[in-house]
């Protein structure tokens, strides 16, 4: 089914001139945990559907949940990694809808308690900082998976939908913002910036893959407009669906538009949730007019959380370097310019892999070359992420272990680039089943000396004369006839001594 | 402050419990009375006493990090009403959401 979409957007420096925009973040981050938040069921991702659960994560009559301390452990280190207070004590609550992914009719999260609140976290974006305040990290856990069956594979028409609750109950935080004033005109790229921020963190943390597109990391964009000079705040959409950083920024950009188009024609604009589509605009869902009723009350059946200052201080000293200053000393490890850093910074997981890359044994520049030139480029063609591009850090490293001993140019490794893509195995591989070493061999190369010698006597009687800048152009003959294969340092060389 | 038979109309559609006009109406002061006894409770305790929301004195219950063995999804099927491809089957969400 496709969606007529016919929003009027107004133009996004007009909107920035006539308009302040506040934004306010939820994400959602799943743990790593091995077991489930209540029960031992496994986390592991897929299997066969309704193969991972168990009375407690499908929520039967008289099953007992227990909290798995790891999931704690994880919370405390996420919310004093966001410079958040820890609770001395809290408790879950029931959050009650009803809704087929969650077997039990409630939720059980945290309502006016959460585990971390009062946090801020700091990002730059073009060498501006803005400060993003955390209200609140709260426990809650993850719902089953529905699929709609009938109609378009929609909710909207569905004629009936099938539940797997293989992910019921497995651990989830949700890091909730304070509303984000100041950004001027750099919102939307605030809050990628902060959502990499967010992932980055988690994986240096370790509590998550932190992975958006596999739903591990999850965002919801809040977003209003205020008429410069206003205080008052006007009324926000909510975006759901936003399931990439490119996403986030795209989905803000859209909603300000499309709001600042409905004020301006006089307008209202309704508080609602509205979805993300990979197509470019977002359309509108559930209305929030009426505010919703969750009922929320302390979960009997699990006792209150009351992590002493002790274990929260062990905690504290377990935390690794903070992203920023890690950045900052890999940057200068590295040598890298403030620019290169951005170029970095701009793609996804792209400084993991740098690293990664250097410790297999790769120069800095190298690495930097080959992951933010060329396989961004691969990664972002392929619609994946860079991380699964289909090329390890090792393989990178080796193949500029090919480059630095002469036996491959930059141009030919960019081929055995293709052929490591393909699945044709290792790079060295790839160079002996393509024929991609340079050649530096004598007699081949002396006998395309030759040929290029004849071919262009001119040049060659130029060379004769004493011009001997004009090697230029029968080196560039050679290497054609030789498919770029040539030693290019070796041609010149031989032609300077049948010619000299 | 008397509940109206609309309060416990929309306290009973949040609970998808389907009542006639005579039950709103017969349980609306019913329910006044349990939240009134409640009034009447608030009212004897003093300041200083923390809110109680479990029985027990227990605070940091935890399990260790360990995966046990699930159910079969046979087994964990067995008791549902409908079953489509391993999963459960649910009748059509859309009316819950309009």
């Amino acid at each position: 089914m496709s969606v007529y979409v016919n929003d009027d957007l107004m133009d996004y420096d007009e909107a920035m001139a006539r308009f302040d925009v506040v934004i306010g973040l939820e994400v959602h981050v799943e743990l790593n945990t091995a077991s489930k938040m209540w029960c031992g069921c496994t986390t592991e991702f897929g299997g066969e559907p309704n193969s991972h659960t168990c009375p407690i994560c499908l929520g039967l009559p008289g099953s007992l949940p227990v909290v798995n301390a790891k999931a704690i452990e994880s919370a405390i280190r996420i919310g004093l990694s966001l410079g958040c207070e820890i609770a001395q004590w809290c408790r879950f609550a029931r959050k009650n809808y009803f809704y087929p992914d969650m077997p039990r009719d409630y939720q059980v999260s945290q309502s006016d308690e959460p585990l971390c609140f009062d946090g801020e976290v700091t990002v730059e974006v073009d060498g501006e900082e803005h400060l993003i305040p955390v209200e609140r990290v709260h426990m809650e856990e993850d719902a089953g998976k529905t699929t709609h069956i009938g109609g378009s594979g929609r909710i909207h028409g569905a004629g009936y939908s099938l539940v797997d609750y293989n992910r019921s109950g497995v651990p989830l935080m949700e890091i909730v913002t304070r509303p984000i004033y100041g950004t001027g005109t750099k919102g939307p790229e605030v809050a990628r910036t902060y959502l990499a921020y967010l992932r980055e963190m988690m994986r240096a943390l370790g509590v998550s893959e932190a992975r958006m597109e596999r739903g591990n990391m999850r965002c919801d964009a809040n977003v209003s407009l205020m008429p410069k000079g206003s205080t008052e705040l006007g009324t926000r959409t909510e975006t759901k669906n936003v399931n990439s950083l490119k996403s986030v920024e795209a989905a803000l950009r859209y909603e300000i538009r499309r709001q600042a188009a409905v004020l301006a024609a006089g307008g209202r604009v309704r508080q609602e949730t509205r979805m993300w589509n990979e197509g470019g605009f977002t359309t509108a869902g559930r209305s929030k007019e009426h505010a919703e009723d969750y009922r929320y009350f302390p979960e009997p059946d699990l006792v209150p959380v009351a992590p002493s200052r002790e274990w929260v201080e062990e905690l504290r000293a377990t935390l690794p370097e903070p992203p920023a200053a890690r950045r900052a000393r890999l940057q200068a490890a590295w040598g890298f310019t403030e620019l290169e850093m951005r170029d970095i910074n701009g793609v996804e997981g792209a400084l993991e892999l740098i690293a990664e890359t250097i410790e297999a044994g790769a120069p800095a520049s190298a690495a930097r070359k080959w992951w933010v030139s060329d396989l961004a480029r691969r990664a972002n063609e392929a619609g994946v992420a860079l991380d699964e591009v289909g090329m390890s850090p090792g393989q990178v490293a080796a193949l500029q272990a090919l480059v630095d001993s002469g036996a491959l140019t930059d141009k030919l490794a960019r081929q055995v680039i293709d052929g490591v893509l393909a699945g044709e195995g290792e790079p060295a591989d790839v160079v002996a089943a393509r024929g991609l070493a340079v050649v530096s061999d004598d007699s081949a190369l002396s006998a395309a000396v030759d040929v290029a010698i004849e071919a262009n006597p001119g040049i060659a009687q130029k060379i004769r004369d004493g011009k001997v800048q004009a090697a230029g152009a029968l080196i560039g003959a050679v290497m054609k006839a030789m498919a770029g294969q040539a030693d290019a340092a070796r041609v010149r060389e031989l032609i300077l001594e049948k010619l000299g | 402050m008397a509940l109206t038979p609309q309060d416990v109309a929309r306290l009973a559609d949040l609970a998808r419990i389907e009542l006639s006009d005579q039950e709103l109406a017969r349980l609306a002061p019913q329910m006044d009375e349990i939240l009134e006894s409640m009034t009447n409770l608030a009212q004897a305790i003093d300041d200083d006493v923390p809110p109680m929301s479990h029985a027990a004195p227990l605070v940091n219950v935890f399990r260790d990090d360990q995966v046990r063995p699930s159910f079969s999804s046979a087994t964990v099927l067995a008791g549902a009403p409908a079953v489509e491809d391993g999963q459960f089957r649910v009748p059509r969400i859309l009316d819950e959401e309009a």
